[in-house]
């Protein structure tokens, strides 16, 4: 039917009563690298249970490389699966916790010894096997679950937050390890994050879940640039979202009259979209920081409060001040919901 | 609060915790004939003399017996008992640890006519046998208590990396869940053990002809004989205590676990 390497049909997910997640449908293809991106309870963790076999479906079938395996029991899928916590073994060192599921495979010693050196060697952990995971960094925990998992040669490694244990310097380390691991080995990986600009950086396709649904499914570009609904708008940046009442974009605040002519129920503009010291509206700047190549201030006008980023070489509004601004058409997004 | 109450504080705590026990050493090491203190002379005849009574053997036996199988046999119930009260949200289970901890809360004189009247005569179970369940429920306590505790500190998601790794529900216990609690099941075991041997009342009833253990033992050959062997033998138990104390503290830092 398609190439899809990884199938969810119609899965539903429940924990007792409660269902999680409703009719998933999902495909990933060979070698790609998925975000399943949402907030905390909108089913991204829950779905890659199921798909690791730790979370048996009410109903649907989950299919990977052509194999049903919706009633495969977790140990026996040749999945791969780094815990956000890593989960590593205390009591094992760093050269046993990766060998651990190779020793389970009864392999030869010199093959489990060769492929766990290779292993370590991938996430540059060689000179590191006989410390404890108590004994090592964050940073090393998380390549040594990454290695561990990685020996396995499993058919797709689902990754749990992987980033977020780790502080700002480790995290971009890490994201470029993950992706040149990716790259190297050609692995299908489904990761789960919260953090739009982790999605956005590492996948190919990024899944954007709400309430147990996928909101939106495309490339970090599309998503970005082409958000449908509010709820993705507001994920990926757009933090100016009005609805719209003929020509006047409406909020809870008041009104404000466009300056052009829309048929779109809801239009979105990134705080880069609003356009500062010209225009036919004005605001009064109630906040102001500097933030590199731009300045951000907060408007307050008809609407409410109004984000906008303003290239700093633009001379500064003091707060306090009004200031014309603009919501102009060529930035503005629309929604259908 | 002035150095002087400090110091008087701290030398009575110390006289009332250390005082009994070096008075039983030196009542022990008496050259007379009566347990007395002070002792009427030096010597270490009291302390052989304990091993060549025939019944001091036999109910050292006897408690050495019930103190280690009946831990073992608690602990081969409560380890289960703990795990599966940590891992599944089960029906009633802040009632079944109130049930665990009974035997500690109840005491232990109850649980010792209650079962004499309602086990042991009615079922005609023999005075070991009867031994041996009673030390194993008064130990359960313990085994449960001590293995959760130390459950409590393993993360869940480390049985379902085992799991993923490859390992059945039972392997992903046996090689990662059990090698992590070794150290609370071994403390558990050393409670389990010192409490067992050193208990009294429920012990008291479930005596019989020859079927005594070690401190009831003693209890009764006090009363037929003063003299400062007894005094000896509490001596040896109580450095044999703290000798597997010490031990165990070295080996595995014990007092993390108790």
């Amino acid at each position: 039917m398609s190439d899809a390497f990884v199938s969810l049909a119609d899965v539903t997910l429940s924990y007792g009563q409660t269902v999680a997640v409703p009719d998933l449908n999902l495909e990933i293809r060979e070698g790609e690298l998925i975000a399943l991106l949402g907030p905390s309870g909108c089913g991204k963790t829950t779905s890659m249970r199921a798909i690791a076999g730790l979370l048996t479906p009410v109903s649907g079938k989950i299919v990977i490389d052509g194999v049903d395996v919706t009633r495969t029991p977790a140990n026996k899928r040749g999945i791969g699966l780094v815990f956000q916590s890593y989960a590593l073994f205390p009591h094992l060192n760093a050269f046993e916790n990766v060998a651990f599921g190779l020793r389970l495979k009864k392999l030869p010693n010199a093959e489990i010894r060769q492929r766990t050196e290779v292993g370590m060697a991938t996430v540059g952990l060689t000179g590191f096997e006989t410390r404890k995971p108590a004994e090592m960094s964050g940073g090393q925990q998380q390549r040594l679950a990454l290695a561990r998992s990685l020996v396995m040669e499993p058919k797709v490694l689902l990754l749990d937050e992987p980033l977020s244990n780790l502080d700002a310097r480790l995290r971009l380390e890490m994201r470029n390890e993950l992706q040149r691991v990716q790259k190297d080995t050609g692995i299908t990986m489904v990761f789960v994050t919260h953090d739009q600009s982790e999605a956005l950086a590492l996948a190919d396709r990024i899944v954007l879940m709400k309430d147990g649904k996928i909101e939106q499914l495309g490339t970090p570009a599309e998503l970005y640039a082409e958000p449908r609904t509010t709820f993705a708008a507001d994920f990926m940046g757009f933090e100016n979202i009005f609805r719209v009442e003929g020509g006047t974009l409406v909020s809870e605040q008041g009104r404000l009259s466009l300056g052009f002519d829309a048929q779109e129920r809801v239009l979105a503009w990134r705080p880069g979209g609003v356009v500062v010291g010209q225009g036919s509206h004005t605001g009064r700047v109630i906040a102001s920081s500097f933030a590199g190549q731009y300045r951000s201030y907060v408007l307050d006008c008809a609407l409410g409060q109004i984000k906008a980023d303003v290239p700093i070489e633009t001379p500064e509004v003091p707060i306090g001040e009004e200031v014309a601004f603009d919501l102009p058409k060529a930035t503005a997004r629309p929604l259908a919901t | 609060m002035p150095r002087f109450a400090i110091w008087t504080i701290l030398g009575l705590t110390l006289t009332f915790l250390i005082g009994p026990f070096l008075i039983v050493i030196l009542a022990g090491a008496s050259a007379g004939e009566s347990l007395a203190f002070p002792p009427q002379g030096l010597s270490l005849k009291w302390y052989a003399k304990v091993f060549t009574v025939e019944s001091f053997r036999a109910s050292f036996a006897l408690s050495l017996f019930l103190a280690v199988f009946g831990t073992l046999a608690a602990l081969a119930l409560g380890i289960p008992a703990a795990y599966a009260l940590h891992r599944y949200d089960l029906l009633g289970a802040e009632t079944i640890r109130t049930i665990v901890a009974a035997p500690i809360i109840v005491p232990g004189i109850i649980v010792g006519l209650a079962l004499l009247r309602y086990f042991v005569v009615p079922l005609d179970v023999t005075i070991t046998m009867a031994l041996f369940v009673t030390h194993t429920a008064l130990v359960m306590p313990y085994a449960v208590r001590v293995v959760s505790s130390s459950l409590n500190n393993l993360r869940a998601d480390m049985e379902e990396a085992a799991v993923i790794l490859g390992c059945t529900r039972l392997q992903a216990f046996t090689k990662v869940v059990l090698p992590n609690i070794r150290g609370g099941i071994l403390a558990a075991f050393i409670l389990g053990f010192i409490a067992s041997f050193n208990e009294v009342p429920a012990s008291l009833f479930l005596s019989g002809p020859g079927v005594r253990t070690l401190p009831i033992d003693m209890l009764s050959y006090m009363e037929i004989t003063f003299d400062p062997s007894v005094a000896a033998l509490s001596a040896l138990l109580a450095f044999m205590s703290i000798a597997i104390v010490f031990i165990a503290e070295r080996l595995l830092g014990f007092s993390r676990y108790v």
